[in-house]
């Protein structure tokens, strides 16, 4: 290997990016583009009574309208997470089927023109009446009907889960704790809404689509649509974030599809801010009630935690709680049960580190009031709990790193000597805390085959593809790196060329295996094509390489030599020019473990954060974040600190500022939009410093590749919400941390008679 | 977007007298709420009168000590005046804790006094909004609510004025200089924002067609040392859970004279005349704060989701009022 990867290379498609060259989907030019907006029903339940769009018609330059009564009927498509390789729709429901309506801004219409704003203004003029019925759309309102599902999340996690005896555990614990959290639905909100633009020529349907996975896109549209895969072809190079809400194909995509074919021209829709909220998932409103027990010296009994949450009227969706909370401790006994209440929303989805940042979330700040009532350090609390097996088989774990995360985390902080005692520390008029919590999240097997193909060409020069797209994390740098590697050719006459259903398949890089899977595959294309021309060498007379065992054989800089002697070798171009090749070419493939595979997969971290509440006004910022990671082999250290600082931050939105609320009365969401929604920005971001370790995995993937998707959010919230408790002594039992959380606890001598009705205040 | 015709003017007598034509004209300046509005289908204009060319963009520093500020100043421009710096610290502060650099760069100081409303429910053409929608009833009263303003509120709105140097102004006795069809006038900033009441669409007492061309503020001695403190979820670009304009004078240990306004609680932004008269004469201490701003908050008509801002507004006027007597601020 030329050792490309881990080295420090900036994004190759920052200067399109930042030029404005690169074409994200809603920039595509078409000839005769027509524009899309959705209708989206005002209601949360109830029956349209009559659609009126003469008005709309008439409106300039509207080219047609559809709606349930003529929208051609799709097929029924069941829900399967992305990564598994089928179609994937983001909820079993298709809208515009019949006159019935489950969830606010479900779309009852489809509008288009030939331009934005026609569309747009058209959209206001379909008058839509509607036979309104109760509606459901939080916990409070459903509690009573919960239910524990068969199945969640895609139907591939079960609704509850138990290892040992938790009663038992409980019961002979020398001290329990016991904590209720409510947690705030959350929208991914990322900047380039979802959008996409499809393009029909004759029965072949071409989709712009701003997505995390082309292939998903590609197998839902068609078996929506009853077509074969061959005549969809889906392209995306560039997408403007995800964050999980672009994982799943949602109805708008297949609907743009429906319009383009029913005006004759190509459309393009793209999602107005508000719609985001109503048309690609969010993370479901809900609570969790933990217990642990402990024995006096700190050691785990049981860990108990019950989760509650929101699903939609069609679908057992709730993002799996309990994954890292069963395995990042020695515990003999754990039990994890998903309750759902049927409401009046779409289905939920991915988001940003799903299930698991709140599960995480949950149990950390009960250990870290574990470690309080015990006396402990929280990391000394952590580590005589910490496990070298995962608890729930037995396996050990393909890589570990755990320790040298706290270790070099606390280092980092500057943990050591921290004072435990809450409101110790003061700076003017903030109180200063600081607080950490583990981090972990899964290596998950459930992707299909990855291929990638290579293809060198007699100077040189390379291209390696395969069918992914680059959402900002990175990919497309690091890929390169990969195949400039695996190839053995310098990185500036490597390619990657991506965006295309009709190039190799990957799956969508989802739950931060994108860099495994997708790696693997590149690796294995670069090294097959490499071994390949190799082989050539090795039985070429006249090459002066002819008889040499091919396992001596290196390549860098695109000359083949003997390891030890750089001057033994020939290039690939005299190679393939004495051999009158134009170019070579060759497939390369990577299955996953099985899903059996005898080892724990978690990537691990630790999170730091110390944070400054305002000692009268509840104000919280933070100052400082520090997290250390161990996701395996980093193939380039610029993209990975960016991912993590990126789901770092995110913690912190998740911790502070984000929340989605409903209205109740009305049935949807009250603040769907970006001045409403809070999430960070730069004024709010603190010094975030990240520390990389490196451990090497041979179970996981070829080159030992974990992830840094999701483990930069997990964990980050509780870390600031133990800080919180360390600067003001109060336990924050519901995220977003708010001001009118923290008043009355500051400053007890003001009592003040408070109104406080509802316990949600955010 | 719905169609509507676009006008760009460079006098003000044409501007004025094309936006009085007719009843759904309007005058656009930087257009940085407006144009919003009219994207959400809030607001319908027939035309909109483009008076960026007017030239109204001055801020003169008066022989008096006092400003007068042109109404389509922008707000970075007066942010950074010499004279406002120097006299008026409060309301360089309020605008610098406004909106973001590049909206400050665009939105003009008139436009900034008309801003409407942030209320969701305000914003959102399919929910009932009496100001959008007289007599449609108000989604607010119990929606979600907790931005909603405490003070000065009514059973037909509870949208909070999202102004920051509004407050700033109000607390300094601006007065705003219109032009109309009956020539000129100036008008007292306090009397420049309508309480809801039961007519929650009226915010102002403009007639249609009238022009701010400028607001002038009186020489305030006691303003050169003055605060404008914002309490808010995130640092940047957000409205006020609760904002505080103060200034305040002590002589032998008792206030002299104070100037209060709040932003972020009411539904104008708000002069808190009772925690002035209650500190008059009072010894400059934390007591006697707390207990005026008790005071001005006993009025509050707090909801579910935002009683929390009737204990928040009096912690920050204490701290401004603090901030001031400590000698921390400018």
């Amino acid at each position: 290997m030329s050792g490309f990867i881990g080295q420090d290379v900036s994004r190759v498609e920052g200067p399109g990016k930042v030029s404005g060259s690169a074409r994200y989907s809603g920039e595509i030019a078409l000839p005769d583009l027509a524009y899309a907006e959705i209708v989206g029903a005002g209601i949360a339940s109830g029956r349209i009574t009559s659609i009126d769009t003469a008005q709309a018609e008439r409106a300039a330059g509207v080219a047609g309208i559809l709606t349930h009564r003529n929208l051609p009927k799709v097929n029924q498509v069941p829900l399967v997470p992305s990564l598994m390789g089928g179609p994937a729709p983001g909820e079993t429901f298709f809208p515009m089927q019949d006159d019935l309506v489950h969830y606010a801004g479900q779309p009852v219409a489809i509008v288009v023109a030939d331009s934005l704003e026609r569309a747009q203004h058209a959209a206001t003029l379909v008058q839509v009446s509607y036979a309104e019925s109760p509606s459901v759309t939080t916990i409070d309102q459903g509690r009573a009907d919960a239910y524990i599902p068969e199945k969640i999340f895609g139907g591939f996690v079960p609704g509850q889960m138990q290892r040992g005896n938790v009663d038992d555990g409980l019961a002979g614990a020398d001290l329990r704790i016991d904590a209720a959290f409510r947690f705030a639905a959350n929208h991914h909100n990322p900047i380039e809404a979802l959008t996409t633009t499809a393009a029909w020529d004759d029965d072949q349907l071409t989709l712009y689509d701003s997505c995390q996975g082309i292939k998903a896109v590609q197998l839902t549209v068609a078996a929506l649509l009853g077509m074969s895969l061959s005549k969809v072809r889906v392209l995306a190079q560039y997408v403007g974030g995800a964050f999980g809400c672009k994982a799943m194909v949602w109805p708008h995509v297949t609907l743009t599809a429906l319009a383009a074919q029913y005006v004759r021209r190509p459309v393009r829709l793209s999602l107005p801010r508000g719609q985001m909220f109503t048309s690609c998932g969010h993370r479901e409103e809900q609570e969790q009630h933990i217990q642990l027990g402990a024995t006096r010296n700190g050691k785990l009994t049981a860990i108990r935690n019950h989760k509650i949450s929101v699903t939609s009227p069609f679908d057992d969706w709730a993002e799996p709680a309990f994954g890292v909370a069963s395995q990042l401790y020695a515990c003999p006994s754990f039990e994890g049960v998903h309750r759902l209440v049927r409401g009046n929303t779409m289905t939920p989805t991915f988001t940003r580190g799903p299930g698991e940042a709140l599960g995480v979330f949950t149990l950390e700040c009960a250990m870290d009031e574990l470690a309080s009532e015990l006396g402990i350090d929280p990391i000394e609390l952590r580590l005589r709990n910490i496990t070298d097996v995962d608890p729930n088989t037995g396996n050990p774990w393909s890589s570990h790193g755990l320790r040298e995360c706290y270790e070099r985390g606390a280092s980092r902080f500057g943990w050591a000597g921290r004072n435990p005692k809450p409101r110790s520390e003061r700076d003017g008029n903030w109180l200063i805390g600081t607080g950490m919590a583990s981090a972990a999240y899964p290596v998950a097997f459930f992707m299909h085959t990855q291929r990638a193909r290579a293809h060198l060409y007699a100077d040189g020069t390379a291209i390696v593809q395969t069918a992914t797209q680059e959402f900002g994390t990175g990919t497309a740098t690091v890929m390169t790196q990969v195949a400039a590697d695996g190839l053995g050719i310098d990185l500036q006459n490597a390619r990657f060329e991506y965006g295309d259903t009709d190039l190799p398949t990957a799956g969508s890089p989802v739950g931060s295996n994108g860099a495994m899977m997708i790696s693997a595959a590149v690796h294995n294309a670069a090294s097959a094509l490499r071994d390949q021309l190799i082989a050539l060498a090795v039985a070429d007379s006249q090459s002066p390489l002819h008889g040499t065992d091919p396992a001596r054989i290196v390549v860098s800089g695109g000359r083949m030599a003997v390891a030890d002697d750089a001057a033994s070798g020939e290039t690939y171009t005299s190679l393939m020019q004495r051999h009158f090749m134009n170019d070579a070419e060759a497939i390369g493939s990577w299955d996953p473990p099985p899903l059996d595979t005898p080892y724990g997969l978690l990537t691990f971290g630790a999170q730091f954060a110390r944070v400054a509440v305002d000692a009268d006004l509840g104000i919280i910022r933070v100052r400082h974040m520090t997290g250390a990671f161990a996701p395996g082999r980093i193939l380039n250290p610029r993209t990975a600190r960016s991912q993590l600082m990126g789901g770092m931050i995110w913690g912190m939105g998740q911790a502070l500022l984000e929340g989605t609320h409903m209205d109740t009365t009305l049935g949807r969401w009250a603040n769907a939009s970006l001045g409403d929604y809070l999430v960070p920005v730069n004024a709010d971001a603190p010094d975030v410093d990240i520390e990389l370790i490196e451990v090497q995995d041979d179970v996981v993937s070829p080159l030992g590749v974990k992830g840094v998707g999701e483990i930069g959010q997990v964990g980050s919230a509780a870390a600031i919400a133990n800080a919180v408790y360390h600067a003001t002594g109060y336990r924050a039992r519901e995220l977003p941390i708010a001001v009118e959380h923290l008043l009355a606890p500051l400053r007890p001598d003001l009592a003040v008679p408070r109104q406080d009705a509802q316990p949600t205040a955010r | 977007m719905r169609p509507f015709g676009y006008a760009r003017v460079t006098d003000a007598d044409s501007a004025i007298a094309m936006v009085q034509e007719s009843r759904d004209s309007a005058f656009l300046a930087g257009g940085t709420t407006e144009v919003d509005l009219v994207r959400q289908n809030v607001l319908r204009p027939a035309l909109l009168v483009d008076i960026n060319d007017l030239p109204l963009n001055r801020v003169e520093e008066l022989p008096s000590g006092g400003l007068r500020i042109g109404a389509l100043a922008r707000m970075s421009d007066v942010a950074q005046a010499a004279g406002v710096v120097e006299r008026f610290p409060m309301i360089s502060q309020a605008l610098l804790q406004g909106a973001s650099a590049q909206l400050r760069n665009m939105a003009s100081m008139g436009g900034n006094l008309c801003q409407r409303v942030r209320c969701s429910y305000f914003r959102d053409v399919t929910s009932p909004c009496n100001k959008r929608d007289p007599g449609s009833g108000c989604a607010a009263l119990s929606g979600f609510n907790r931005g909603h303003a405490i003070l000065g509120t009514s059973d037909k709105c509870i949208a909070t004025h999202p102004s920051d140097v509004a407050v700033a102004l109000v607390a300094l006795d601006a007065v705003v200089h219109t032009r109309g069809s009956r020539g000129e006038r100036a008008i007292p900033i306090d009397d420049f924002f309508l309480l809801p009441g039961d007519t929650p669409e009226q915010e102002h007492p403009l007639e249609h067609g009238e022009l701010i061309t400028a607001i002038e503020i009186p020489a305030t001695p006691i303003a050169h040392q003055s605060v404008y403190l914002k309490f808010r979820d995130r640092e940047s670009y957000e409205f006020a859970l609760v904002s505080v304009a103060a200034a305040l004078r002590v002589a032998d240990g008792v206030v002299a004279e104070v100037r209060l306004a709040l932003g972020g609680v009411g539904t104008k932004p708000w002069r808190a005349r009772r925690a002035e008269r209650s500190l008059l004469g009072q010894p400059a201490q934390e007591a006697s704060f707390a207990k005026a701003a008790r005071q001005e908050l006993s009025m509050a008509t707090p909801r579910p989701l935002n009683s929390f801002k009737v204990e928040l507004a009096q912690r920050a006027i204490v701290r401004a009022l603090t901030t001031l007597t400590n000698g921390d601020a400018r």
